[in-house]
């Protein structure tokens, strides 16, 4: 590939990942199955000329290859106030990759979509909450891939044989056990964005494991834990003994070695976590979202169902960010009409913290997504208020927020 | 007196450079922390927060966070605005991609030199930094 046999698009893009993988730690590259781009969100002109330069040299994905949310709806940006030259490059970025053959995918959920990779396929990831969820839920392995590493992968077919990609760097090495947690509180959707960001919080970069939690949590909520510890900290990786697939046992996901360190996580941390994705003060509500990472099917229906027949104050602008995938189905249910109906805005492709929707004086933004909490505050210059997702319906109708305690308090 | 001390450093991304140092004992992330458009440092929780550092040699410790950083390096070369170097004694795949990538691209970048930590912690905002092809690096202090 280096010598240009593969076209030049190959070769530019092999040169990058034989200069990189040395500093991963790899003295050889190996094959891997799919890819997920992250670089389609814009940043800006350099961003979109590299993705246009390896186009226009004819560069062709070598592996399913999903694309991650986009800077824009590619279907109503008009509806969204999009400026159209901002609006016009997005497009080119996005098109310059589906030139190349990627999949017109545009969600940052991609594992819950039909590219899911399986247990123990060797992929090129990027996109921090998918890269936890391929790793830890799935089993899938994949280092990091950011811009612009994740498209020279996915032309060459090939990745750094270092890190996620192999056994040992899988293990946990931090045990992290729950103490005296009420029995309730993991059965509640809120419990699992909590005790992720609690997790990245303290273990950043190492592996841990969680142990002690005595339910099966659904898709959905790995989904938030995996999006939430990848937020607070760098996690790429993580077990839950007993649910995650690396991690029957606890000893399994340690690989039979000591832990190097144990931390017991009680309801006081757990409590601290949650207080710290709540900024604002007060009762005021301009903003509520729900969709980071990207809202499933499941989500939406159950969002269905609680709006049904009401409508959200004019106060509030409610978003659901989703993929296309996921909004045409609703479409074709009539569960699209009802979101609708309540006053939401159900966008496809991107999300808010990617395109600018939120209008900029907004000051509050009440979400049940840990991830919306954390980057709101720094990428849309507002406060957030994190809370349930029925919370998050009832205030988008009272016009200002509604949140209980609960069983928080115990 | 003008005090000089030279440290061997590893290349990264090499090449030479010469500018006043900018420096903390701080990881930075790019991404949400270092504006392409101007050259400024925005994270509101790091030491730097409001400092120009195109132009100048950035010291610190490594990256952190997002691995976008790479991608907001490659605007701030593309724009002009990059580092004139960067020191750094931990490797960082991130901040290493966003230099390769310029080199790639648009056959320029900040150099990228890593050292020993001790060496680092001897290099204040102020000192002219000087950084030759092999990364070796002339401390100047004023």
């Amino acid at each position: 590939m280096l010598d240009g046999s593969q076209g030049p698009a190959v070769q530019l893009a092999m040169r990058i990942l034989a200069r990189m993988a040395p500093l991963y730690g790899a003295s050889s590259l190996l094959p891997v199955t799919r890819a997920h781009i992250d670089g389609v969100i814009l940043t800006g002109s350099a961003g979109l000329a590299f993705a246009e330069r390896l186009a226009d040299l004819g560069g062709q994905v070598a592996v399913p290859t999903s694309l991650n949310v986009m800077s824009m709806d590619r279907q109503r940006w008009r509806d969204l106030n999009l400026d159209a030259v901002y609006a016009e490059r997005a497009y080119r970025l996005g098109q310059a990759y589906l030139r190349m053959g990627a999949r017109a995918t545009f969600t940052c959920a991609p594992y819950q979509t039909e590219h899911a990779p399986v247990f123990g396929e060797q992929i090129a990831w990027s996109e921090s909450n998918a890269v936890a969820f391929a790793n830890s839920v799935i089993g899938a392995r994949t280092n990091r891939y950011g811009d612009y590493l994740d498209i020279c992968c996915a032309l060459t077919g090939r990745a750094p044989a270092a890190g996620f990609h192999l056994d040992e760097p899988r293990l946990a090495t931090v045990v992290v056990q729950l103490r005296s947690i009420p029995p309730e509180l993991p059965l509640r959707d809120d419990f699992y964005p909590v005790l992720g960001y609690l997790l990245g919080s303290i273990v950043s970069d190492e592996i841990a494991v969680v142990t002690g939690l005595e339910c099966q949590p659904t898709e959905d909520q790995l989904k938030a834990l995996a999006a939430a510890a990848a937020s607070s900290g760098e996690v790429a990786m993580f077990h839950i003994a007993g649910v995650t697939p690396e991690a029957q046992t606890l000893a399994r996901a340690l690989g039979n070695r000591p832990a190097r360190r144990a931390v017991t996580v009680s309801m006081v941390e757990l409590r601290q976590a949650r207080q710290a994705l709540t900024t604002a003060m007060g009762t005021r509500l301009d903003v509520v979202a729900f969709g980071s990472p990207h809202c499933s099917l499941s989500e939406c229906r159950t969002l269905a169902k609680l709006m049904s027949g009401c409508q959200a104050s004019s106060l509030v602008e409610v978003f659901i960010t989703t993929s296309r995938a996921v909004r045409d189905l609703l479409a074709r249910s009539g569960e699209l009409a009802v979101l609708e109906a309540f006053g939401a805005r159900v966008t496809a492709d991107t999300c808010i913290v990617v395109a600018p929707l939120v209008k900029p004086n907004a000051e509050v933004l009440m979400t049940n997504s840990a991830k919306y909490a954390h980057y709101g505050p720094g990428l849309l210059g507002v406060d957030s208020v994190f809370a349930t997702t029925e919370e998050c319906v009832a205030s988008a109708i009272a016009g200002h927020v509604v949140r209980a305690e609960g069983p928080w308090l115990a | 007196m003008a005090s000089v001390t030279v440290v061997p450093g590893q290349p990264v991304a090499s090449g030479s450079a010469t500018g006043e140092a900018l420096a903390a004992d701080a990881p930075l992330s790019f991404w949400g922390g270092f504006d392409p458009e101007t050259g400024v440092i925005i994270d509101r929780r790091h030491p730097l927060v409001g400092q120009l550092a195109s132009g100048r040699v950035l010291v610190i410790p490594s990256g952190r966070g997002s691995c976008s950083g790479s991608g907001v390096l490659l605007e701030s070369i593309h724009n002009g605005t990059a580092p004139a170097a960067i020191i750094t004694s931990h490797l960082d795949p991130v901040i290493s991609l966003g230099c390769i990538l310029g080199d790639e691209l648009y056959a320029t970048h900040p150099p990228l030199v890593v050292i020993a930590d001790q060496d680092r912690l001897g290099i204040e905002s102020g000192d002219m930094i000087e950084i030759d092809n092999r990364g070796m690096i002339t401390i100047t202090k004023r």
